[in-house]
């Protein structure tokens, strides 16, 4: 039933607008060079946090269509008569939106970082945190989904959740898109690049499971009020 | 018999009101229990709370399997209907849809369908599923006269399988149904 779930969250995501968010990721990274200026120097320094902006905003687009729809349907209610665990439906729900939201912000993170002034090498860490990182971002929005689902405006409520929830993900998001020689975030100085990965990964996934949990406590919650 | 569904001094407050007290519900195989009483008495809340979507304030409730048929039609609108129901992985689907004459709209997409058609589709997810339990909230709202026999057709059938029914109706069911009075 997991893996149903799994593509009838890829059906309805493609069958929507999938390809919104990607069209905002680039509008976003577009803007960028308008808005600092064509300094190449300066654009290559802030381009891989650029992208991460882009990247997360791009994530806030279709957050109303994650839970919403399902629970006002009812099929929250005949997920849960049909005997699966809130957790499992939570877990297909995040794989689902990832699949129709990762890889094609990651297609086009290769446009975005022209966009933004990235040579090669900070294309390859900046595909490689967002690849490791989309899979939280997607975790995160499907919590706050199910977080603001059945609220008047709950699109604009889900933005200001989701921001300040990503706040660590875009710290270590940009930090792994930024040269390594030049100061990171907050400070954070890397030690060695594998044991940054690793603890990337970490976090990322960690950041991701406990979105998942608050997430199916979050639909526990809308089923029994 | 079988018991399976047991309810024990049920107590329910929603939105600071409460809905019901001391509430005993049981059904045996074959039995079928008709909630009666005016809107807002708690009907629609017994449903689900026996469905195990809302948790008791007092009391508990033991079941067997049940399947639900609510007013959330829970398919998806953009699919053939065929397609929608076979989601919920119902193991006796070709027979429910044509029990409740649906087998003619199975390419038919789930938003085109009308209103009793889609509450035919709702009644067919319960009928497609093994689960001896059937919950039914307002089952005949919107179903013609055809509709009306199937259903009718089909609880017989149930109850004669060993299955039971819980169900909330304005209308009168038929035969061989328990009433219950709430909201007195």
């Amino acid at each position: 039933m997991t893996g149903a779930l799994i593509a009838r969250e890829v059906r309805r995501g493609l069958h929507g607008s999938a390809w919104l968010p990607v069209a905002f990721f680039l509008l976003v990274a577009t803007i960028v060079p308008f808005a600092v200026g064509p300094d190449a120097r300066l654009l290559a320094r802030i381009g891989g946090g650029a992208l991460w902006i882009a990247a997360l905003t791009a994530a806030l687009l279709p957050i109303e269509r994650l839970i919403e729809p399902d629970r006002a349907d009812g099929v929250l209610d005949q997920l849960a008569m049909a005997g699966i665990a809130e957790e499992a439906s939570s877990a297909a729900k995040i794989a689902g939106h990832w699949l129709t939201f990762g890889p094609m912000l990651l297609i086009a993170a290769v446009p975005g970082s022209f966009l933004v002034g990235l040579d090669s090498a900070a294309l390859v860490r900046s595909l490689t945190s967002l690849a490791i990182g989309t899979p939280a971002l997607a975790a995160l929005a499907v919590a706050v989904a199910a977080l603001t689902a059945g609220l008047p405006r709950a699109g604009s409520l889900a933005g200001l959740l989701l921001m300040p929830l990503a706040v660590p993900l875009v710290i270590f998001g940009a930090l792994h898109s930024s040269p390594a020689q030049r100061s990171a975030p907050l400070g954070l100085r890397p030690s060695g690049e594998n044991r940054r990965g690793e603890q990337q990964t970490a976090r990322f996934f960690a950041h991701s499971h406990l979105a998942a949990f608050d997430l199916s406590a979050q639909m526990r919650r809308h089923l029994f009020e | 018999m079988s018991r399976l569904l047991k309810g024990e001094r049920l107590a329910l407050v929603r939105g600071g009101r409460l809905l019901f007290e001391d509430l005993d519900v049981e059904l045996d195989a074959g039995e079928a229990l008709h909630l009666i009483g005016p809107n807002g008495c708690g009907k629609s809340s017994l449903i689900r709370l026996v469905a195990g979507l809302l948790r008791p304030n007092a009391g508990r409730v033991e079941r067997a399997d049940a399947a639900l048929a609510d007013d959330s039609i829970a398919l998806d609108r953009e699919l053939p209907l065929g397609r929608a129901l076979a989601f919920w992985k119902g193991p006796r689907l070709v027979e429910a849809m044509s029990t409740l004459d649906l087998d003619r709209l199975a390419h038919v997409p789930v938003r085109l369908l009308s209103t009793g058609q889609a509450r035919r589709a709702r009644l067919a997810r319960v009928m497609a599923s093994t689960a001896p339990l059937w919950l039914l909230d307002e089952p005949l709202n919107g179903l013609d006269r055809d509709g009306v026999q199937r259903l009718a057709s089909a609880v017989a059938a149930h109850r004669s399988g060993g299955g039971a029914i819980l169900a909330a109706s304005h209308m009168p069911l038929g035969d061989g149904w328990r009433t219950l009075e709430m909201g007195q």
